[in-house]
């Protein structure tokens, strides 16, 4: 391979938003070269576990209207309303696109789509694929790339660094995960879809890569980030170990239970009950279980999510996942017993601050996917809109950039040969130097502080120890010895690269999380217990500044729902 | 003293080329799955240790390995003491990067032979409207949609063995998931790719890619079905070009 390998549009991560903005600027225009680095096969990025469905208004009993107001009220009123109207006015294309390309949605018997109920959604609006649908919409995506001939992939290599000069984007160093070797990439536009940041925190739904890798790299590029105090946690994992079992199993009629064999919602969302907004009901479980109204067990403390009542039938046919995560992973049978479930970290709706062009303030760096914020999710994203987020703005992301480069002139590349070479700099210290710490140990540190000091409910204390506990890690990690020397997949070597990542994600989470002095969606204070509008009617936005974080305000943009109190 | 669980880890060496089982012992865990186990290992024993995996529910395909013998994947194995150490080694027809990491590349490429897409060209159908899938219709794809393309049909496959370039179990289950979609526009270009000399024909029928998968595809099916299909395929073909 040459040393700077030239192409139009690189995108880095190759799930569902990352290969959507692929298709989307191939058919732009078939002669662009466009590549995509991702650091894992496209197949096995996170996308691929989402289970419960996509949220489109297609029925004749929905809405637009109906679509937007839930996602803003689901927001706690901190969605940027602009965004949320251009996202469920494009929701149902994208939905039909799927089908086009053979993505194989449930059906109803007339063999029109199927819709089922989700939190927050005040009608049935999510279409689904049984409860496997991100593993459908990736396979599907994965798939239609193969058709393009002007989409080349790089598999397993590893963004490190995006480069810049005064005008905007130049490109990419990534490392090829089988040689060890670095490689530049030269680009006229890059798009950032490297998904979320929840591996942050211990106990969490997200898979092992979900490092926020991408976050860090635009931020060190000198773009935004935005809200970051922003991580949802999903009520319902699976306690043993964090595997999500999905909405759709309370969307299809299931029952929370506490010890006392009660459906304790009743005291808390009367009217929702299971079918409430995400923050809410993690908060109740919370509640519950420090009542001593939970379940003991030695990997922690649990309510009952209830299937019992759903029977075999429907369980087998629409809840095929849960039954197998159920039997496989808790030996238990969804049909026969309850699941033992408690909340862990799902989401981060914070993320690189774009425009509605997908743009952030680096010229020709877009993102899309979880790893941005625009914002559509605001302080509480609902269940079931991130599928849709991923196709609707990936597009928006993957046809703009072609737009964009369409316009410009090829870039020279001398640059980037010092960027490479300060870029193998790095690594080679990296790999030569002596010191005391290691990355597991430092790794297991950040995930117990972020559990523990940022999670569902948090205090100007707690926050405080958090951000320092961070700060000592990051020093430590400067003196971090790798015990894998060699070049050939050095994963302890992708780890620390990941674990420096997330370090700094964890920090601009902690100081967003110190600056919100009131209670919003998922950021609970239990100092600050109500929301402050007045105050707080604001975006979070973080920026590098001479090696520090600064942060600063955003307006939040409202077009016609103004805020009101949010009950349900 | 809490009980412990014995692994034997395969490890290789890409700079010495060199491979050898290695023990571990680490204390056990209730429900533990092997994944679980190398992790273990990795984070407090051995960081050198390499490895791939990610969702660790089963879904991904990332950390297929041979566990005592047979492939499956790791995070959906249990760590069965009783049955004394538990012996985890790369998959088999690969080569191997390092550690349990094989190469996969070349195999992946075999998905595009199976033309996995409904169309060629881009179609520009409205988006108003959804196009009518019954679910029989639906059903027929079912089983052979499932593929996580974790690569251990691949594994278990003698053929793969011998010739690394027969398109293989996993892609030629994706061409038939295809064939069988109800939208499916682009069945003959589809039939000429896995009717080349390195596609379905080589299939000798042992079915072991059906035994070892965990998401039971049943790519042999779809193998003698696919059979019987380019056998017609190519017949037709001969007398159109006969006729011309
Ligand atoms: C268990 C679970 C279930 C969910 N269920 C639902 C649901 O039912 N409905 C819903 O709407 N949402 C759901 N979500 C949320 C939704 O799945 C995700 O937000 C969405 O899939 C994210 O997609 P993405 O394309 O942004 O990122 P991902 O799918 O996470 O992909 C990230 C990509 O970036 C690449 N990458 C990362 N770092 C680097 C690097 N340094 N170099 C190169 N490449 C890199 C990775 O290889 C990967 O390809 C669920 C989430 C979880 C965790
Ligand atoms: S870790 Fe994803 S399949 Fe095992």
């Amino acid at each position: 391979m040459e040393e700077i390998t030239q192409h139009d549009l690189l995108i880095i991560g190759g799930g569902a938003a990352g290969l959507r903005a692929a298709i989307a600027a191939a058919e732009v225009n078939p002669d662009l070269k466009i590549g995509i680095v991702s650091k894992v096969y496209p197949t096995r990025s996170h996308t691929v576990s989402a289970e419960g469905g996509l949220a489109a208004a297609i029925k004749d009993y929905d809405s637009l209207d109906q679509h937007a107001y839930d996602t803003i009220k689901g927001s706690d009123f901190l969605a940027d309303q602009d965004a949320v109207e251009y996202f469920v006015q494009h929701a149902k294309e994208e939905i039909m696109q799927m089908e086009h390309w053979g993505c194989p949605w449930s059906r109803e018997k007339d063999g029109t789509l199927a819709v089922r109920a989700f939190g927050g959604m005040s009608v049935k609006r999510t279409i689904f694929a049984a409860d496997k649908t991100g593993f459908y919409m990736i396979h599907t995506l994965f798939e239609r790339t193969l058709k393009h001939e002007n989409i080349k992939r790089y598999d397993e290599w590893y963004a490190t660094k995006i480069t810049t000069d005064q005008h905007g984007v130049t490109g990419v160093i990534a490392m090829q995960m089988k040689t060890g070797k670095l490689h530049a990439f030269s680009a006229k536009a890059i798009i950032v879809c490297t998904g979320g940041a929840g591996r942050m925190y211990r106990f969490t739904t997200n898979g092992g890569i979900k490092t926020g890798d991408g976050m860090y790299l635009a931020y060190v590029a000198g773009a935004s980030l935005k809200d970051m105090e922003f991580i949802q946690f999903h009520p319902t994992a699976l306690a043993r170990n964090g595997v999500l079992i999905t909405e759709a199993a309370r969307g299809e009629g299931g029952y929370l239970i506490n010890k006392d064999g009660e459906r304790f919602l009743k005291n808390y969302l009367p009217e929702k009950m299971e079918l409430g907004p995400r923050d809410m009901i993690s908060r109740a479980i919370m509640s519950e279980i420090r009542a001593g109204r939970g379940f003991k067990s030695p990997y922690g403390n649990y309510i009952h999510l209830d299937l019992r009542h759903l029977g075999d039938q429907l369980i087998k046919e629409k809840l095929p996942l849960v039954r197998e995560i159920a039997m496989e992973f808790a030996g238990i049978d969804p049909a026969k017993e309850p699941i033992p479930v408690t909340p862990a970290q799902h989401y981060t709706m914070g993320g690189i601050d774009v425009n509605l062009d997908m743009e952030t303030s680096v010229p020709g760096l877009y993102a899309a996917g979880e790893t941005n914020c625009i914002s559509i999710n605001g302080a509480n994203r609902l269940g079931s809109n991130s599928l849709t987020d991923c196709l609707v703005f990936g597009k928006v992301a993957g046809e703009k950039a072609a737009q964009e480069i369409s316009k410009k002139t090829s870039k020279t590349t001398a640059q980037m040969k010092t960027a490479l070479e300060d870029e193998e700099k790095n690594i080679a210290r990296l790999l030569e130097q002596k010191g005391s710490e290691s990355v597991p140990a430092i790794r297991m540190t950040m995930e117990e502080t972020m559990d523990q000091n940022a999670g569902i409910y948090r205090d100007q204390k707690a926050l405080e120890d958090g951000l320092n506990t961070l700060l000592e890690l990051q020093q430590k990690l400067q003196h971090v010895q790798l015990k894998d020397k060699s070049k050939i997949f050095n994963t302890e070597l992708i780890n620390c690269l990941e674990l420096k990542s997330m370090l700094t994600l964890g920090e601009a989470t902690i100081r967003c999380a110190m600056a919100r002095k009131e209670s919003r969606g998922s950021h609970t204070r239990s100092d600050f217990p109500d929301r402050d509008d007045k105050n707080f009617m604001i975006h979070h936005v973080v920026t590098k500044k001479d090696n520090a974080m600064s942060l600063t305000n955003a307006p939040v943009t409202i077009t016609r729902w103004q805020p009101e109190v949010r009950k349900y | 003293m809490a009980k412990k669980v014995s692994l034997k880890i395969r490890r290789y060496n890409p700079e010495t080329q060199k491979s050898h089982l290695e023990e571990f012992e680490i204390p056990e865990k209730k429900g533990m799955t092997v994944l679980d186990a190398v992790n273990h290992i990795k984070d407090t024993q051995d960081s050198t240790l390499a490895h791939r995996w990610s969702c660790r529910m089963g879904i991904c395909g990332s950390c297929g390995t041979i566990i005592n013998g047979k492939p499956a994947l790791m995070c959906q194995t249990f760590c069965e003491t009783d049955k004394g150490s538990i012996t985890v080694e790369p998959l088999r027809n690969f080569p191997v990067i390092k550690d349990l990491i094989v190469d996969t590349d070349n195999a992946m490429e075999h998905f595009r032979t199976a033309m996995p897409y409904t169309d060629i060209i881009n179609r520009h159908a409205s988006l108003d409207k959804e196009m009518i899938q019954t679910p029989e219709q639906r059903k027929k794809i079912e089983q052979s949609s499932q593929c996580i393309k974790c690569m251990l049909c691949y594994s278990a496959c003698p053929v793969v063995g011998h010739n690394p370039n027969f398109i293989g179990p996993a892609a030629a289950a994706l061409a038939y998931r295809y064939l069988e979609d109800s939208h499916d526009e682009i069945p003959n270009e589809r039939m000429d790719s896995l009717t080349q000399k390195n596609g379905v024909w080589q299939c000798s029928f042992i079915g072991e890619c059906s035994v070892v998968c965990p998401k039971k595809v049943d790519p042999a099916i779809a193998l003698q079905r696919l059979k019987t299909m380019g056998v017609l395929h190519v017949t037709k073909a001969l007398l159109t070009k006969r006729k011309k």
